[in-house]
């Protein structure tokens, strides 16, 4: 195949929308999906005399971000101005970081090699910047219209090293990053609402050549598959381009997904001078190594550190502990079920079903649903000490769902406590073994296998409630 | 109070006259409004005002009136009619920058200077003409028409903020709000022979004032007399949430009325602020006005060139002279970088000027010109329509300079050399030396229409903008006059350290009396 005499060079450049109440720079809400324009003062809407004031909290997630990809977080960073005009961009330049950025060197592993070697992939740099309103094209014919509400939201910019040599390398990069980021609570990390965004700079080479290629800036993918799959038309048109004798053109181009390929940008983005210069406005952001020191102490859990931990401390297999690990919050409620019921495995299987399935059916979020890991953990105790059987925790469960009551009251209320009392479990096998004579003569004739059909009428008879390891052996001492 | 008494007293005088039941706000508004059509405030005559409206303020002052009455916490600025430069967002008047880009452009919000002059008891009553965006030293570039000197209206009144200056000149108000970027309150106070005072960058709040350059501008005062300056400037200094380069650093007590007493502050430090620059230790409290024993004043030669007009440097020598008499120590020093000052100016200010001024672009308020060819022609033609050939010049400047492959050349050096000029005040001023004296233009007010040439035009600047580049405070005192036309002198101290400017400059005025307009 002749695209194999190239090798693929990527570098992404993410913009993450950092988790505030308030914009970068003022005190407008940031909550998306309100009516346009709603959320905008004199400061997002650049009205003359306005001025930006840092919000801190943006500051600390961005810090916090930072830490957690493994930057060195600067003492001293300084805002600039990236000049531009554009409709959506009310002050005619977008607050950013420039040659003084927030956090710089740092990296994250995506995998391992045939050989158990660590995959890693660098991050240059991470800065703070402002995001710019939105311009829409499609709403009113001939015109366009602006809504300024996103205008001013604070982003951090994390841009990668050119480590990514394949477009699953890209995917992988992409998806451990959202992890991280979700487990640092710093941002919803959504492409869906645009909190997530990604350009990717593209080039190749010939196998063993240190020089780069030309690259080219692909922007407009909706999601990570996306971002693959344009990888691979971008890097599959380069090839041919390269192979065919011509040159590749330093430009931006635009992922068209429905057409599965790229097309070049109106705007020319390699014209563009920026006229970067330090934003007087704002002072230089000065941070005390102590403040980033206590940040780095008060660092949440990494993914990679709770895989570990919990595979050793519960003994549950890492494929298991990865399917609760892409939302932070659920393996949260996992963990606190886990150890107060004793029972990892219990709890393991509890979460993945039951409470996933309830999850499922309500659109609830793990952090607003009304069984609380205690709840649960109450309910594994009943079924593990014998109070209940399994049977009747799965009615116990959705009743739970459904008023929120704990587990031994619904137990005791609906009568679902387990019964093992000889008495009464000997009536009802007299009234199977009556109800069912045909196979109460084989099973009696020595037919073992017809055990557990007649225990099944048992349980059903006693509405699960029948202990069946009792009835097990009241049913073999009859078979004599 | 007569109408004559109200365009001569100061604002201490009138608020006190306010206070005391003498006089209501509504006839210090009705003398401010008297005065500006007797004098010929109008558009056809010595075109200070942009925008005015009697009624509304005169209801103003009516409510005003009730909280004189009801009140215990009336400020110090009770019932006293002040002007504001039209760079500073006010609510109720137009705020145009004297551009035709903001043409009938209201502010929703105030700058918090304006609502620190109210909070004071202050009413405004005009919005004055200023140089487009304050681009300029003569307020000839103003797209609405050029304000003339109330000394002799063939003459320019300075600029940028000539409207302010000559507000207070022609005895309309006995305070004004200006803004500093080169020299803009100091140069037309000088011209129009009143005080005019440019802080600490950092002590006013830039809040709601128009940027030209961010790292250059700051809200300054105008005043009859030295105690109204220093009044105005208590009353609108100190840490602003609003604006992160305002300083926390405390604000002293200005006024003439606390010299010799030990000052209180006037305000408070906001101890949850970030601390930003430091109050220095002020000269101690005078018993009077008029000593100056134990104090050094350094006389820089760079100020003093050969080529200076004879007239002026006599005039400077007298008021040396006077400070010498009061016991003060008059020492030879250097600003050896002073002399690069107009030419880095003219790089940074343009720079940010250029930045600051990208929001003009048609799209959400002011002046949209739409030919219907697309986007770039919308931008292309509002701007050029909107903004004046002095402001079009400084965006092409300005955007020049900080172009890819230029930047170095230009624009740090600027900088490094902006530390320099910097550097220069500050070993002048550790080295025991209180104050600096220098003349505050090489010339007095020329006539309308005189300097066509822009770099001729810039060299007005030469005086006053090292201050605005080392971020020191200073003030312009009339000194005498020169061919019947005003002379300021110059007085500049350590940053944050108004309190010995204003006390040198009460000294000054007290020293000079009538010959400071002779």
């Amino acid at each position: 195949m002749k695209t194999e005499r190239y090798e693929m060079v990527v570098g992404l450049e993410v913009h993450v929308q950092l988790k505030t109440r308030t914009k970068a720079f003022c005190g407008c809400s940031t909550d998306f999906g309100a009516p346009p324009n709603v959320n905008t003062c004199p400061v997002c809407l650049a009205l003359p005399g306005a001025l930006p004031v840092l919000n801190e909290r943006a500051v600390q997630l961005a810090v916090r971000a930072a830490l957690g990809l493994g930057c060195a977080v600067n003492p001293v960073s300084v805002f600039a101005r990236k000049n531009y005009f554009y409709p959506d961009l009310p002050k005619g330049y977008q607050i950013s970081q420039f040659d003084q950025p927030l956090a710089t060197g740092g990296a994250i592993v995506v995998g391992q090699t045939e050989d158990g070697k660590a995959v890693q992939i660098g991050i240059t740099r991470l800065h703070m910047e402002e995001d710019a309103g939105k311009s829409i094209h499609d709403r009113y014919p001939g015109s366009t219209a602006i809504d300024l509400n996103r205008s001013g939201v604070p982003l951090i910019e994390i841009v990668s090293e050119p480590d990514i040599q394949s477009s699953a390398q890209a995917g992988a990069y992409l998806r451990t990053l959202k992890q991280i980021l979700q487990y640092l609570d710093v941002s919803d990390v959504s492409m869906e609402e645009g909190s997530l965004r990604v350009d990717a700079n593209i080039s190749v080479r010939p196998p063993g050549q240190t020089k780069l290629g030309t690259k080219t800036e692909v922007k407009n993918m909706n999601s990570f598959s996306a971002v693959e799959r344009a990888l691979e038309a971008e890097y599959a048109r380069q090839c041919a381009l390269l192979d065919s004798g011509g040159k590749v053109e330093q430009q931006t181009l635009l992922w068209d997904g429905a057409r599965e390929s790229v097309r070049p940008s109106r705007t020319k983005e390699g014209s563009h001078d920026y006229r970067y210069f330090p934003e007087p406005d704002l002072r230089p952001l000065l941070l005390d190594q102590g403040w980033i020191n206590d940040a780095r102490k008060n660092l949440p859990e990494l993914p990679e550190a709770r895989r570990t931990r919990l595979t050793q401390e519960l003994g549950i297999a890492a494929a298991e502990i990865d399917q609760l690990m892409a939302t932070p919050a659920l393996v949260e409620y996992f963990e606190s079920v886990a150890r107060a019921s004793r029972d990892p495995k219990a709890a393991f299987n509890w979460v993945m079903g039951e409470v996933s399935a309830a999850l499922r059916v309500s659109g609830e979020e793990i952090d607003r649903f009304r069984v609380r890991p205690a709840d649960l953990a109450q309910l594994i105790t009943l079924v593990k000490d014998g109070t209940i059987s399994h049977t009747a925790a799965k009615r116990v469960f959705a009743l739970m769902v459904e008023t929120g009551k704990p587990a031994a009251q619904i137990a005791a209320d609906e009568g679902l406590a387990q019964v093992g009392d000889d008495g009464a479990l000997a009536g009802w096998v007299d009234e199977v073994l009556q109800e069912h004579p045909d196979e109460a003569k084989r099973y009696l004739a020595g037919e073992k296998k017809l055990q557990g059909v007649l225990v099944g009428f048992v349980m059903k008879k006693s509405k699960g409630r029948a202990d069946p390891r009792r009835v097990n052996q009241l049913l073999s001492s009859r078979g004599g | 109070m007569t109408p004559e008494e109200f365009t001569t007293a100061g604002a201490a005088a009138i608020s006190a006259a306010v206070r005391a039941g003498k006089v209501t706000p509504s006839e210090t508004v009705k003398a401010a409004f008297e005065r500006a059509r007797a004098i010929g405030a109008g558009k056809d005559a010595l075109n200070i005002f942009l925008h005015a409206d009697e009624a509304a303020s005169i209801e103003e002052a009516k409510s005003m009136h009730e909280r004189v009455q009801s009140a215990a916490d009336i400020g110090i600025l009770a019932g006293v009619p002040v002007a504001i430069k039209d760079n500073i967002a006010s609510l109720g008047l137009p705020t145009t920058c004297g551009s035709r880009i903001l043409a009938d452009y209201v502010s929703p919000f105030e700058a918090t200077a304006v609502s620190r002059l109210r909070a004071h008891g202050a009413l405004v009553v005009a919005k004055t003409n200023m140089d487009e965006f304050a681009m300029g030293s003569s307020t000839e570039n103003s797209a609405f028409g050029p304000t003339r000197n109330p000394h002799d209206v063939r003459y320019v009144a300075g600029g940028s903020s000539g409207g302010s200056a000559a507000a207070v000149a022609a005895g309309i108000t006995p305070i004004a709000l200006g803004s500093e970027t080169g020299g803009s309150v100091r140069q037309p106070a000088a011209f129009c022979g009143v005080v005019g005072v440019k802080p600490t960058y950092g002590r006013v709040s830039r809040y709601g004032l128009v940027a030209f350059a961010s790292s250059l501008d700051q809200i300054g005062v105008v005043g009859r007399r030295v105690d109204d300056a220093a009044i105005a400037l208590e009353a609108i200094a100190g840490f602003d949430k609003m604006d992160s380069t305002s300083s926390d650093a405390d604000v002293p007590i200005y006024r003439l009325s606390a010299l010799g007493k030990p000052a209180p502050l006037a305000r408070e430090p906001d101890t949850e602020a970030m601390r930003i620059g430091r109050s220095p230790v002020p000269l101690p409290p005078p018993p009077d006005a008029t000593t100056l024993e134990g104090v050094v004043i350094g006389k820089p030669r760079e100020y003093f060139p050969e080529s200076l007009d004879e007239g002026i440097r006599d005039l400077c020598e007298r008021a040396l002279d006077r400070f010498r008499s009061m016991g003060a120590t008059i020492r030879d020093v250097s600003l050896p970088r002073s002399p690069l000052a107009v030419p880095v100016y003219y790089i940074l200010a343009p720079a940010e000027a250029s930045s600051n001024l990208a929001r003009f672009d048609g799209v959400r308020y002011g002046l949209r010109v739409d030919p219907a060819r697309g986007l770039k022609a919308m931008y292309e033609t509002t701007r050029s329509q909107g903004f004046g050939r002095e402001v079009t010049r400084r965006i092409l400047l300005g955007t020049y300079v900080l172009s890819a492959g230029y930047y170095d050349a230009y624009y740090k050096k600027a900088q490094a050399v902006r530390t320099l000029i910097a550097d220069d005040f500050r070993a002048v001023f550790n080295s025991g030396v209180h104050a600096i004296f220098t003349p505050t233009t090489p010339t007095p007010a020329f006539t309308v229409g005189a300097i066509s040439d822009p770099y001729e035009m810039y060299l007005n600047d030469i005086f006053t903008v090292t201050a605005n580049l080392a971020g020191v405070p200073a003030i312009s005192v009339p000194i005498g006059r020169l061919r019947r036309l005003p002379v300021g002198g110059q007085i500049i101290t350590a940053h944050f350290d108004e309190y010995s400017m204003f006390r040198v400059a009460y000294a000054l005025e007290a020293s000079l009396g009538d010959e400071a307009h002779q």
